[in-house]
């Protein structure tokens, strides 16, 4: 039916009482998201309205997980406090933590990523615009919307999406719903060099969906994340498979050194994952434009129907 | 954020990583004070700018060598007059090159051996990673795509941090023993904590250098800061030298956007990074050539509009402008709105197409084509790409 999240998914809320989560948390309440809590330090007890909705506001996670039986964080506080956010969410045990905050500085999210290594919870992002399971009701509504992403483009459907960039994932979703095409669940994994979800990671969940039909893989370029996940695909998977690589136009980068380019190898360029996208059986969209017919494309040739 | 050679190496020496004595003279009436610091044998003078391959340069009135060895202080004195002011051309600066405004003077080492080292983030690992090599003092790419066998790696843990025993496996690598590898330990000790305390993004030495005296040195010196960190770090933030920095990004940071110059003819201005990239690509796939790179962030209030519109006027190749903004949760209309008044703001003349998507998207149209403006409307990416393709050319 989806991955990681279901309309009936339980989320609270890192930073509801700031001005950016606190439009979102409003947004995802419209969008019938079950948001049961807001976690604030100091500010336990309190509560946020929107419209007839009354959220509890706790001082910890764990006090919200133990109020309201939230399995969800979502984390948009700033930069200096994400990391201690993040890992207060995996201390209290929950299966997801998403974390939509940009700027977290990567030694944190080094730090980080070390302590939750072993742990059950899974991290999204973070710098990452979250995720959607669309739900039945008009324009999507009545599904999980975790994050910025707007809702009513989604429709609900059989083709998951998962790219590291916000916008792109949303020209992408919409074209596949402007083509009465539904979606699973859309998932923006993060633009950060260390996150805690990659594109390989999402891939096998959907590739596990039975409820998941097509696939469609946006990258960029820099790191080998897409690579990795094309190869996996070639060698487990059977479902349609469309692909977008962006930045085959960025300048080589301004960069000082040259280490990068050593750690880096060889596969790193839009050329180069392209090439690997067409060796694995992946249908390249041609431009960003293209993604949801390449997706077509593939589902044809494979004889799937995705909606 | 980047450093100049001589910032580095002050870092270097406040984290006990030995370089060899300099001096820096941001003008020439320093130059010969500047001189008179270091002892009275063979110097070499190096150009001071944000890219690599400064020896191999060559300044665009023909000068060769951005970095030069001088016999006596009497050929550095000359050398340094050559290359102040004067603008370097490098591999890594572009044809337009950066002009040199500060140079550093060092004492010339005795090599015995030069080596590669450098510090970074291991994106397969999540985990910061020393990379080495025995063979210093050349393009390093070229070293590890010939001979791979000769670059090392060790992967640290954050939990405990750098430890002896890969520090001796390393050195063992690279052939060190006695006082080599004693002093080489320290050094890489002290470099991966200057690393890890700074909020580096990346350090290269290359090369690192043993003398016949048992020293080992940084000779040269990259450095590079994450910027999310520099919040906590002022005294690095103090390093920043605006002279290395394209003005017109400079200008487009003070309104949170991100801009990039790029040699072609068409501007785009765009929300979000992946989109704009992709935004530029698909105006090469239909035969343009873009003209920069600009993510408006997820707002593109009418204020960042003007301040966008600006910037991309202020580059002279500029012969049209294509903006794609998908208003997922931004309202098209307000958008549409911000985009007319700037485009009456700043008077503009050339070719624009539009492509809004999102929230409201119909308001918005209604009010682009309602606006009395001279402007094209696209429907999606491909569209306006084609569209103002065609404009400009």
């Amino acid at each position: 039916m989806s991955i990681l999240i279901t309309p009936q998914t339980k989320i609270l809320v890192q930073g509801i009482t700031g001005d950016f989560g606190g439009r979102h948390a409003k947004l995802s309440l419209d969008y019938g998201t079950q948001l049961v809590a807001g976690v604030t330090p100091g500010k336990g007890g309190l509560f946020f309205e929107h419209g007839t909705h009354k959220v509890p506001i706790f001082n910890s996670v764990a006090e919200a997980v133990a109020a309201t039986g939230a399995t969800v964080a979502v984390v948009y506080v700033p930069p200096p406090f994400a990391g201690d956010a993040i890992l207060e969410g995996v201390d209290a045990g929950l299966d997801l933590v998403v974390a939509i905050t940009e700027g977290i500085p990567i030694k944190d999210m080094i730090r980080v990523k070390r302590a939750i290594t072993g742990k059950k919870t899974r991290l999204i992002g973070p710098n990452c615009p979250g995720l959607v399971t669309p739900g039945t009701g008009k324009d999507s509504f009545g599904g999980c919307r975790i994050g910025i992403a707007p809702g009513y483009i989604h429709k609900k459907g059989h083709v998951g999406v998962v790219s590291r960039s916000g916008t792109l994932t949303y020209e992408a979703v919409f074209q596949l719903t402007s083509k009465g095409i539904g979606q699973s669940t859309a998932v923006g994994i993060g633009g950060d060099p260390v996150n805690g979800t990659s594109h390989l990671d999402v891939i096998k969940l959907f590739n596990e969906d039975p409820d998941t039909h097509g696939i469609i893989l946006i990258g960029e370029i820099g790191g080998n994340a897409e690579v990795e996940a094309a190869r996996w695909i070639k060698a487990h998977s059977k479902k349609p498979v469309a692909g977008f690589i962006a930045g085959a136009t960025a300048p080589a980068g301004r960069r000082m050194g040259h280490a990068g380019a050593i750690v880096g190898g060889h596969e790193d360029t839009a050329e180069a994952k392209i090439a690997v996208f067409k060796e694995c059986g992946i249908e390249v969209a041609v431009t960003p434009s293209d993604m949801a017919d390449a997706l077509l494309r593939s589902a044809k040739a494979k004889g799937v129907t995705l909606s | 954020m980047n450093i100049h050679e001589y910032q580095a190496k002050a870092l270097f020496e406040k984290f006990g990583v030995p370089v060899p004595k300099g001096v820096a003279a941001k003008s020439p009436a320093e130059f010969a004070s500047a001189l008179a610091q270091l002892p009275d044998a063979p110097v070499v003078v190096k150009s001071q700018i944000h890219a690599g391959g400064r020896g191999k340069g060559t300044f665009t009135d023909g000068f060769k060598g951005g970095v030069k060895f001088a016999k006596t202080k009497t050929d550095a004195l000359d050398y340094a007059n050559k290359m102040f002011g004067n603008t370097l051309v490098t591999i890594q600066t572009g044809p337009a090159g950066r002009k040199v405004q500060t140079i550093y003077f060092t004492h010339a080492s005795d090599i015995k051996k030069e080596y590669y080292l450098a510090i970074l983030l291991d994106r397969v690992t999540s985990r910061p990673v020393i990379v080495a090599s025995t063979e210093g003092g050349v393009e390093i790419e070229k070293v590890a795509h010939d001979t791979p066998e000769k670059i090392f790696k060790i992967v640290i843990d954050p939990a405990y941090g750098i430890a002896d025993f890969q520090v001796r496996e390393l050195i063992a690598k690279l052939g060190l023993a006695g006082s080599e590898a004693k002093n080489a330990a320290k050094l890489i000790r002290n470099l991966y904590t200057c690393f890890w305390e700074t909020d580096a993004a990346m350090i290269e030495v290359n090369p690192l250098i043993t003398t016949p005296t048992g020293d080992v040195l940084a000779l040269d010196a990259k450095v590079s800061f994450d910027s999310n960190a520099l919040y906590r770090h002022p005294e690095i933030v103090a390093l920043r030298d605006l002279n290395e920095e394209d003005p017109k990004e400079i200008e487009a940071s003070k309104f949170s956007l991100s801009y990039i110059a790029l040699d072609g003819n068409i501007a785009c201005l765009v929300n979000g990074a992946g989109l704009a990239m992709s935004t530029m690509d698909i105006i090469k796939h239909y035969g343009g050539t873009p003209a920069n790179f600009l993510d408006v962030g997820g707002g593109a209030s009418k204020d960042q509009v003007i301040a966008a519109f600006k910037i991309i006027l202020g580059d002279p190749n500029v012969k049209g402008i294509l903006v794609n903004i998908f208003g997922g949760i931004m309202d098209c209309n307000v958008i549409a709105t911000g985009i007319v008044e700037a485009v009456k703001e700043v008077g503009l003349k050339l070719p624009l197409v539009v492509r809004l998507e999102g929230n409201n998207v119909a308001a918005g149209k209604a009010t682009l084509a309602n606006s009395g403006l001279a402007l094209v409307s696209g429907d999606t990416m491909a569209d306006a790409a084609q569209k103002i393709v065609k404009l400009v050319a």
